[in-house]
């Protein structure tokens, strides 16, 4: 189970301010090992952020995006004491879902 | 001609402090905006999975362990390290009563423990720093109160001020070459005055630290190790006497300042 993001979401005027932090290698599969062998990459592909069963945002996030990413963003529509729900799936088809509660 | 000149020379050497002033402002600003999602909570979130969960052939958690504050204490516990500890008989700084914790409670090898105590860059970070970013995590916010009471926290403190005006090394450096007086630099790096107290003070509240740079948090003792490096001194040995001495001077030193680490750095 890969580690777990840390989500804060809070009202920003009208609009739902939401930040995730997740935790990923984010391998681009260009670098090169101390014995000079490719590290094959590992990144996060797409993220999807869902406010009560809704999607709000669905990314597409490629080796350009680098380490424990950070991403942030607002939608409209969300009241404080709801849920937003974000989820990442990687090129290893690994994925992590995570919950908060908008402040 | 001539005052022409000078006036034109004065002109540039104004120019180029208020470059430099600046220049100061605008990494202090960028450095503002990198506090805000700082990986280190990543890290903080899995060493305090680690602290509570039952580990090693003890099958225990870490959560009996004597910081100093009394057994499972954590909060605030960091601000008060290096300190005098009497199941042991000497002084220890927080890294080395976790291990003495990981190896009388957890069961732990020691050897196993301390011969990778550190990640490389772009590597997942050890236990050791995951935990120590947790420890200190707990102590956001305290004031640092080193202690000086019993003699051999004293004794650990002369020792840490020898080391840290102790010229050595192909370069003849101390610790006060580059951190004895205002206003100097590595390239872009600015180097604290740390035996002025307020600088002391901001720069020991900021260790552990998520290195950007490097991908990962670094610790006191990491901090330590790579500024004997730098100076070209012998490897200053984990968990040694000396790292935990300077530690204490540098803890003293800063003694009255508010915790703020994690902080994040280049």
């Amino acid at each position: 189970m890969p580690d777990a993001m840390r989500i804060r979401a809070n009202m920003q005027g009208e609009k739902v301010a939401v930040r995730v932090l997740m935790s990923h290698i984010m391998e681009t599969g260009q670098r090169k090992d101390a014995s000079g062998k490719i590290v094959s990459a590992w990144f996060i592909q797409n993220v999807v952020a869902k406010h009560n069963n809704r999607v709000v945002l669905d990314a597409q996030f490629g080796p350009a995006v680098s380490q424990n990413p950070l991403l942030a963003f607002t939608f409209a529509g969300g009241k404080p004491g709801e849920k937003v729900q974000v989820t990442w799936t990687d090129n290893r088809g690994e994925s992590r879902s995570d919950e908060a509660t908008i402040a | 001609m001539k005052r022409a000149m000078v006036g034109l020379a004065i002109a540039c050497v104004s120019a180029m402090s208020y470059a430099q002033t600046d220049t100061q402002a605008e990494i202090e600003k960028y450095r503002q905006l990198l506090q805000d999602g700082n990986p280190a909570e990543l890290v903080e979130a899995a060493g305090e999975e680690l602290w509570k969960t039952p580990r090693g052939p003890n099958k225990v958690s870490l959560e009996r362990c004597d910081l100093g504050l009394g057994p499972g204490v954590v909060k605030g516990a960091y601000a008060r390290l290096p300190r005098y500890f009497a199941d042991v008989d000497r002084v220890m700084d927080f890294e080395s009563r976790l291990v003495h914790c990981m190896v009388t409670l957890q069961g732990f090898n020691r050897e196993d423990l301390v011969k990778k105590p550190f990640a490389g860059a772009g590597e997942p970070q050890t236990d050791l720093e995951k935990l120590t970013t947790y420890v200190v995590t707990q102590s956001r916010g305290v004031t640092i109160a080193v202690p000086q009471g019993h003699p051999k926290e004293i004794a650990s403190f002369e020792r840490g001020r020898k080391i840290f005006f102790y010229r050595a090394g192909p370069y003849d450096f101390s610790c006060a070459s580059c951190h004895g007086v205002d206003g100097q630099r590595i390239r872009l790096q600015e180097l604290p005055n740390l035996t002025d107290a307020a600088k002391a003070r901001k720069a020991f509240a900021s260790w552990p630290a998520y290195r950007v740079s490097q991908g990962t948090v670094r610790t006191m003792e990491w901090r330590l190790y790579d500024c004997f490096r730098q100076q070209r001194f012998p490897e200053l040995k984990y968990l040694s006497d000396a790292a935990v001495d300077l530690t204490t001077f540098l803890g003293v030193q800063a003694n009255g300042g508010t915790m703020e680490s994690p902080s994040i750095k280049r």
